[in-house]
């Protein structure tokens, strides 16, 4: 498709103190397309994100958004560029219900009635929730959390959506149920730069795959083709 | 080398400090300062043990420095065995029943399995304890502050000399840190803070109500000086000083007192360079260096094995002896327990300052922030006023003028207050920072 | 005949002074766990700025005193409250944008901002005691009672008053308004379940597009405004010293403990657990059991489990209690 990615940390370096956890990193998503992001537990995969999201001070390197550089802007007001990003942990509002979790992610927003029919919307997606809407969002299970994570990232309208390990501790067919959700997200033209544990599944929706090992590209290639590669299915897809 | 040279610099400075109110004052106030100072100063090391090598916040170090002033009441007040005979073992057979209740409600809860009925089981024997423990204890109090009140009206203490009651101060701080330490370390870190605030105020209103002790806001004078001291009177009386300060070209009355300060000045020094020497080794030893890293990474010191809370209950226990000896020193040293002068303002506060200021994490820096402040705080007490005085001299007498001078003192609350503050803020590692 | 006189004695002994001063510990503590949720540290300057406020109160009391204007049956100070509540949020808004926002900044340990709490709360004391000195200071005008003894001994031929304090119907009217006033905004409004957002998950508000600073300064004002009230409320009931309120603190934060730092019901809950326990154990109870027990069984102590001395200790003994047993509080602090 598109040739100048819509989403792109380029090359970044960087960390959380004074040691680089990034070596020249890159990860990138098209206009309507999802990016999985894979690899080993401690890879970097999360700070990866963080970093395209301006949680973290990079040393070198720059992130781009529809062409322009971003890489200075606070999390804050890429939230305004249109940006929704889905953290790995403690990703919701325990203490507050569900629609108020909605609510919180739509606080950028002032039009009351766009509002509302984003939420609508949201519920249509994760019918769950509506059932649930004025339940502690703490109180709920570990898929319905992640529905209400993903819903509250969402009531922004984000252009762009960054997920880390949406479906953490979420059953299998919890797990198919997301991914199917996810793509239909994608359909709507949100582009989609996600974290994954489930590499196969996950790599098998995706138009394009990194595999990253100590902070550093290992293989970067379209989901089909990494899926084929032999090298990648020994050593990170169990074979 | 540059930064060995700084620190004798401001030494030197707090030095001329002092001989500059020998100078332009008196001799005799200069010493009563230092020693007060030196006593703060040891103060200042524990607390600095506390906060400089473990991160652990305090803010009851005026409770230690009480138990260790009542620690010199008890071990070398004169005893009053006719208020003791009437009600003394009451008294302390009531503590002591007091104390069994809650080791026996203790055990009780270790040994039941958790539920309503262990609840109901440990409650009730708390208050049938608490019953029996002011039955008791009240008879003997009531007896014993029966027996001439105006003079005694306490169970008096066991008349040993007095530098044995250093030490025992500080046992006495330390098993009051033990206690609050095993309840408050280990949670979050404002715990520690608010639980010691509260223990320290208790302990404050102990001493100033329960006058079977040491005689509550009544105050207990005339305790003995810690050996080798002598009194003034007696070295006026002997011939021999008289004869030799005179041939000096001294007056003896003049030259009896400053003899005595210069005494407790050669002591509190001694103990102040013993606690350095030892905090030192200590630093440098596996132990301390645990410590830091304990201070420095909580985590990752625990993910390595490290009992990070035990460390932390160790730390507190020292540095609240070591805060307690130095209250037992200036108890012995006035001679006398008020408990009306054990404001936090004064040694809880100010021994922050000290430490701060100073440079926490570095024992030299706690010494030079306790003379240093130590220094400001009386020559601010002891000239404040008159400061103010002549500063408002020109102002016609009224409201405003008396106002002003009975603000002097409040200024030190809001002056002190903004130096912790900016040096906080500007130069948080103080004057002598950690090497 | 003697249980009713039992049962008014413990009404107008224990339970009216109890509920009274709840209320303004309640209205502290509400304080105390606002800044600790959304700021993370117990703030030590609290009871100084309960102080502070009520010193500006008193100052606009005798102000308006001295102009001659009055509120009728209820105390002036009422009106002079708003005037305290914006010269305390300037205070510490001036505070925080001077000092606090430089530690939150950095990122600063928990404990260093308990620490620069204690340097503002000594700056505060200073400045209270500048303005307004140490002396004891009364400033409750206005009719003296709701409910007076005489009257209600006449109407009832109970041999024991129940008085109701104008002052006690103003702490319990005020407290349950403010109160009330508060929950409705913390779970109604934009800005207060940004607060609560904030509080819960700092990170994700952040995300979210949550404006830190706006947050922060919203928890100062109310903060303020809920120590000014507390602080007035408590003397105009009993009387003003600078130093009673610094030993405020203690009840105010083992009230926040209990009901778990960062929780305003618990904070509510925690300040009536911490007044009555101390009422109630503080309280002579030789009056209410002469009533009740036969006269062979007359008491002939008090019958005060405690002295009011040790009113501190009940405060600490509680907050000890719930560290050990319930570190969280009741209500699941944090
Ligand atoms: N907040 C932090 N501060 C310091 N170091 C961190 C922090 N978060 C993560 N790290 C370190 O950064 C490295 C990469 O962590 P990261 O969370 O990005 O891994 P990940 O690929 O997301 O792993 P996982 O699959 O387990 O989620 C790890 O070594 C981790 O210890
Ligand atoms: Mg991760």
């Amino acid at each position: 498709m598109a040739d100048t990615p819509f989403l792109i940390g380029e090359n970044m370096t960087g960390g959380y103190g004074p040691v680089d956890i990034l070596h020249n990193c890159t990860i990138a998503v098209n206009k309507g397309e999802i990016a999985v992001i894979v690899g080993p537990n401690g890879a970097g995969k999360s700070t990866a994100m963080k970093a395209t999201f301006g949680m973290l001070n990079l040393r070198g390197g720059r992130v781009m958004l529809d062409g322009e550089d971003i890489t200075k802007l606070s999390p804050q007001a890429r939230v305004r560029k249109g940006m929704g990003f889905v953290p790995q942990t403690h990703n919701i509002f325990t203490g507050m219900t569900v629609e108020e979790n909605l609510e919180m992610g739509a606080f950028i927003r002032d039009d009351e009635v766009g509002i509302k029919e984003t939420m609508e919307q949201i519920y249509g997606l994760f019918p769950i929730l509506r059932q649930k809407r004025y339940q502690a969002a703490g109180e709920l299970s570990g898929g319905q959390r992640q529905q209400v994570a993903v819903g509250r990232a969402l009531m922004t309208k984000p252009s762009v959506l960054l997920l880390d390990e949406p479906t953490a501790g979420v059953s299998p067919i919890v797990m198919d149920e997301l991914f199917d959700r996810i793509i239909e997200i994608a359909r709507t033209g949100i582009s989609i730069l996600m974290v994954e544990q489930n590499a196969r599944q996950a790599l098998d929706i995706a138009d394009k795959g990194y595999v990253l090992v100590q902070g550093a590209n290992r293989f970067t290639d379209t989901g089909e083709a990494l899926l084929a590669d032999p090298e990648v299915r020994r050593s990170f897809l169990g074979g | 080398m540059a930064t060995s040279t700084r620190n004798l610099l401001l030494f030197a400075g707090v030095a001329l400090l002092f001989i500059l109110t020998g100078l332009f004052q008196s001799w005799n106030l200069s010493l009563q300062i230092l020693n007060i100072g030196i006593l703060s100063a040891i103060m200042a090391l524990g607390v600095n043990m506390q906060w400089g090598y473990a991160g652990l916040f305090s803010t009851g170090i005026v409770g230690s420095v009480a138990l260790g002033g009542l620690a010199v009441v008890v071990v070398s007040a004169k005893p009053v065995p006719e208020g003791f005979a009437a009600g003394g073992w009451a008294v302390l057979g009531g503590l002591a029943l007091g104390v069994a209740v809650i080791v026996a409600a203790t055990l009780l809860y270790r040994a039941m399995k958790p539920g309503r009925l262990r609840a109901l089981a440990v409650t009730a024997l708390v208050v049938a304890g608490f019953f029996l423990y002011r039955y008791v204890f009240d008879q003997g109090v009531a007896a014993v502050e029966a027996f001439n009140p105006a003079t005694y009206g306490n169970i008096g203490g066991f008349g040993l000399p007095s530098l044995l009651a250093w030490p025992v101060g500080a046992i006495f701080a330390g098993l009051g840190a033990w206690v609050i330490g095993k309840i408050a370390l280990g949670l979050r870190s404002d715990y520690l803070a608010i639980a010691t605030l509260g223990i320290a105020e208790i302990i404050v209103v102990v001493l100033k109500s329960e006058d079977w002790l040491a005689r509550g806001v009544k105050n207990v004078t005339g305790l003995p000086r810690p050996w080798p001291v002598p009194y003034e009177v007696d070295l006026q009386a002997d011939p021999e000083f008289v004869a030799r300060v005179t041939g000096w070209g001294f007056d003896p009355i003049t030259a009896s007192t400053i003899f005595v300060k210069l005494l407790y000045l050669a002591i509190f020094g001694a103990v102040l360079l013993a606690i350095i020497w030892a905090s030192e080794r200590a630093l440098n030893s596996p132990w301390g260096r645990m410590m830091r890293a304990i201070r420095d990474n909580e985590v990752a010191a625990s993910a390595m094995g490290k009992n990070v809370t035990r460390r932390h209950l160790q730390i507190f226990i020292i540095g609240s002896a070591v805060v307690g000896l130095a209250g037992a020193m200036l108890t012995s040293m006035e001679g006398q327990l008020v408990p009306g002068v054990y404001s936090p303002l004064r040694f809880t506060f100010l021994i922050w300052v000290m430490v701060i200021v100073g440079g926490s994490g570095n024992n030299w820096g706690a010494v030079l922030g306790g003379l240093l402040l130590g220094w400001l705080w009386l020559a601010v007490e002891y000239l404040g006023p008159g400061l103010m005085g002549w500063l408002t001299a020109a102002l016609p007498a009224g409201d405003l003028k008396t106002h002003l001078i009975d603000s002097a003192q409040h200024m030190r609350l809001v002056t002190l207050g903004i130096v912790l503050l900016l040096v906080l803020r500007f130069a948080p590692r103080g004057l002598i920072p950690e090497k | 005949m003697d249980f009713l006189n039992a049962l008014v004695a413990l009404l107008n002994f224990v339970v009216i002074p109890g509920v009274a001063y709840g209320s303004q510990l309640a209205l502290g503590a509400l304080g105390v766990t606002l800044i600790f949720g959304v700021l993370r540290f117990s703030n030590f300057a609290h009871g100084d700025t309960m102080a502070f406020g009520t010193a500006i109160v008193i100052m606009f009391t005798w102000l308006f005193q001295s102009w001659g204007i009055s509120f009728g049956p209820l105390p002036t100070a009422l009106l002079a409250l708003p005037f305290g509540i914006a010269a305390t949020a300037a205070l510490v808004l001036a505070t925080d944008a001077g000092i606090y926002k430089f530690y939150r900044r950095q990122k600063a340990a928990p404990i260093i901002l308990v620490i620069v709490s204690a340097g503002v709360m000594f700056v505060m004391n200073g400045l209270v005691r500048l303005i307004i000195g140490v002396e004891e200071r009364n400033f409750t005008d206005g009719a003296r009672f709701l409910l007076d003894g005489n009257t209600f001994k006449a109407a009832t031929g109970l041999a024991e008053p129940l008085v109701i304090k104008t002052t006690v119907a103003v702490t319990v009217v005020v407290a349950v308004i403010c109160v009330a006033a508060l929950f409705w905004f913390l779970q109604k409004t934009r800005t207060g379940k940004s607060m609560r957002a904030f509080s819960d998950n700092e990170d994700l508000a952040l995300l979210s597009g949550i404006n830190p600073d706006r947050v922060v300064q919203v928890t100062w004002i109310i903060a303020a405004a809920l120590a000014v009230i507390a602080g007035t409320l408590y003397g105009l009931d009993k009387s003003f010293r600078p130093f009673v309120y610094f030993q405020l603190l203690l009840p105010v934060f083992a009230a926040a403990v209990v009901g778990g730092l960062g929780s305003p019901l618990g904070a509510i809950a925690g300040g009536y657990i911490v007044a009555l326990s101390e009422v109630v154990l503080t309280y002579a109870w030789k009056k209410v059991a002469t009533y009740v027990l036969p006269d062979s069984l007359a008491p002939d102590g008090l019958m005060q489990l405690l002295s009011t001395d040790y009113k501190v200790a009940v405060s600490f003994s509680i907050l000890i209690i719930v560290l050990l047993f319930m570190p969280t509080g009741i209500f699941k602090g944090k």
